[in-house]
């Protein structure tokens, strides 16, 4: 579950950051327009990944809901730039009011106005709905797979919700991004596209090193005793509901983040964000990344995200079927997921099945024995 | 209510009922500060339940318990453990995927707020007070292994060094001494012996030897309530606790 088997020497880090580095800035001009902005789309899924692995990896808080996070930091965004670029319409808001015969702004959408209000929504908004939800579940001791049941059920009430709202929101239809505008340019363009793809990259660095941080300390070992034995964190003086409903808003607020890239990347938002399918493929990242390793997290975002279109591209309809093998594969032979498992004692026992490598003698006295206990008969 | 002097705990007419069965019926105990008592009784007298009453974890359906002259009543299990009951469990539990370091800096660590944790390391202080806890148990040299990896004795000693490391007015040790060999039943029984007196202790166990050796005073649970208090002495030719108890010979 830790870092402790991955040593790397610090040269060895230092030149993996470098290519790390040098990959990102070098992308745009390797990759194809089309496959550039699909890895960008799979880094920002990386983010949301992170905070499913800080609540479920770390906390031991199975969430089948951080759609509904990610849809409201996509809101949050796509709004704003359909409001900055709704010069030429009618009312100067948003083209799709008009079909609907509104006039005038709904209030709520009026402080998205302000590019700085919205840089702080995309994460603030998704963080306190999180939390006040996280707040009631957590105080009343709703844990295990009945936090799962409810999470799910509270993303369907957000789905029906948000699909049902056409004069607030355009309903099912969702909000478009890639033709509007952001610092005089098309949100679709080419140099736009490459900007979001640099952006996110940052982001999902600044995420992982936020998270490492945050759970490397006291507070990290906190959220594991609440994971491992809730009950005797409490009786040592803790309160797990605070701890848990505050890594539950920071999850929360990564999963905005990762909304908020991911539909200016892929042009749109909708309550398509908000099924039940997509958070669930969620949390199947992180468990085939390797639960509590953070890394992980983001690989398995970022890799299965890719193997799902390249798969989709050769063998449409296959994915689903690959897909639940994964899953099926990672829960019965790797349930530490292929991060944890390389970390864990995984490759080793894989030597040793092949004859590759000698088995560590755990208790040699105890074959002594054997022969002693042999020879009396 | 008024509040009871000189007593540091005091349960006044427990009652607990789980779906009919009195677990504990009309429970009546008092503990001076700094006492050490042991607590025996056959399985099911409600050793256990007491202990839960106690920390919060389970309600009385009557009556009432005083710490500090406050009501633990209505309670949530943090808030008691603040105000100075800290307690070890029946069998270790320990966090097994964190180190013996980290498993203390949890029960050391104050205040126990998050914010506290995320912003600030932990105080040299506290940092000495783990060194000296690890010493007392022999866990020194296990100061990076995961708890996990532990003996179930060194598991038992770093649930008590925890215990300890919180600081609590109030010990409540449930069966420290199962499955320890002898010597480490002796040096756990000197070490609860000597913790007495700036705290107090209160220890359930099985073991007679060990309870013996606390050379305390003695209170026998049976069917939820105190039957006999006293010396070890007095309680072994008690009639009724022999009746119970000790004349068993399955126990």
């Amino acid at each position: 579950m830790e870092f402790k088997n991955l040593k790397l020497s610090k040269k060895t880090t230092f030149i993996i950051w470098v290519g790390i580095i040098a990959f990102v800035i070098a992308a745009p001009t390797i990759l194809p327009v089309f496959r550039l902005n699909l890895l960008g789309r799979y880094l920002s899924l990386a983010i949301v990944a992170l905070g499913v692995d800080l609540i479920w990896g770390f906390t031991g808080l199975l969430s089948l809901g951080q759609g509904i996070f990610f849809a409201l930091g996509g809101y949050c965004a796509a709004m704003y730039l359909q409001i900055t670029s709704s010069s030429e319409f009618p009312n100067n808001i948003p083209e799709f009011f008009g079909l609907y015969g509104v006039d005038n702004l709904p209030f709520f959408w009026e402080p998205f106005r302000s590019p700085i209000f919205t840089l702080f929504a995309i994460w603030v908004i998704p963080a306190l709905v999180a939390g006040m939800l996280g707040f009631l579940v957590f105080r009343n001791r709703i844990k295990g797979v009945y936090f799962s049941i409810l999470t799910q059920a509270a993303l369907l009430v957000f789905f029906n919700f948000f699909n049902g709202q056409q004069k607030l929101i355009n309903g099912t239809n969702g909000l478009k991004t890639d033709v509007t505008e952001l610092f005089g340019q098309m949100v679709g363009s080419e140099q736009m596209q490459r900007m979001f793809f640099w952006t996110t990259a940052v982001l999902v660095i600044a995420a992982w090193f936020f998270s490492k941080w945050l759970v490397k300390g006291r507070f990290g070992n906190i959220l594991i005793g609440i994971r491992d034995d809730e009950p005797r964190v409490r009786f040592t003086g803790y309160n797990p509901v605070l701890f848990k409903t505050i890594i539950f808003s920071i999850a929360g607020a990564l999963a905005g983040i990762s909304g908020a890239l991911y539909t200016v990347q892929s042009g749109i938002v909708s309550p398509q964000f908000m099924t039940v399918p997509f958070s669930i493929e969620m949390v199947i990242w992180v468990a085939v990344g390797g639960r509590g390793t953070l890394l992980g997290a983001i690989l398995g975002a970022v890799f299965i995200n890719y193997a799902k279109s390249l798969v989709s591209e050769a063998l449409p309809a296959s994915w689903m079927f690959i897909q639940g093998g994964l899953f099926i594969l990672v829960v019965t032979a790797l349930p530490e997921g292929v991060l944890g498992w390389i970390q864990g004692e995984g490759p080793r026992n894989l030597l040793q099945r092949f004859g590759l490598k000698r088995k560590i003698e755990t208790y040699p006295s105890l074959e002594i024995n054997n022969e002693a206990e042999d020879l009396k008969k | 209510m008024k509040k009871k002097s000189k007593s540091l705990l005091s349960l006044e007419n427990i009652t607990v009922s789980f779906e009919g069965f009195l677990a504990l019926n009309d429970l009546n105990l008092s503990l001076k500060k700094g006492e050490l008592r042991a607590v025996i009784g056959p399985n099911g007298a409600g050793k256990t339940t007491f202990l839960d009453v106690i920390t919060g974890k389970v309600k009385p359906n009557k009556g009432n318990v005083f710490f500090k002259g406050k009501s633990l009543i209505g309670r949530k299990e943090h808030k008691i453990a603040r105000l100075g009951v800290g307690r070890k469990f029946q069998s270790p539990r320990v966090f097994e995927n964190l180190t013996v370091k980290e498993n203390l800096e949890i029960s050391v660590s104050s205040p126990k707020s998050p914010l506290n944790l995320i912003n600030k390391n932990i105080k040299t202080e506290q940092i000495e007070e783990i060194d000296h806890l690890m010493k007392i148990v022999n866990l020194s040299n296990k100061k990076n292994a995961k708890a996990g990896s532990l003996s179930h004795g060194q598991k038992q000693w770093l649930e008590i060094a925890m215990l300890v490391g919180q600081k609590p007015d109030l010990m409540l040790v449930d069966e420290p001494v199962a499955g320890l060999t002898d010597e480490e039943t002796d040096l756990t029984a000197d070490l609860l012996k000597s913790l007495s007196g700036d705290n107090t202790v209160v220890v359930i166990d099985h073991d007679m030897e060990f309870i013996r050796r606390l050379d305390s005073n003695v209170s026998v649970l049976n069917q939820g309530t105190v039957l006999c208090e006293g010396t070890m002495d007095t309680i072994q030719n008690d009639k009724k606790v022999i009746d119970v108890y000790l004349g068993r010979p399955e126990e």
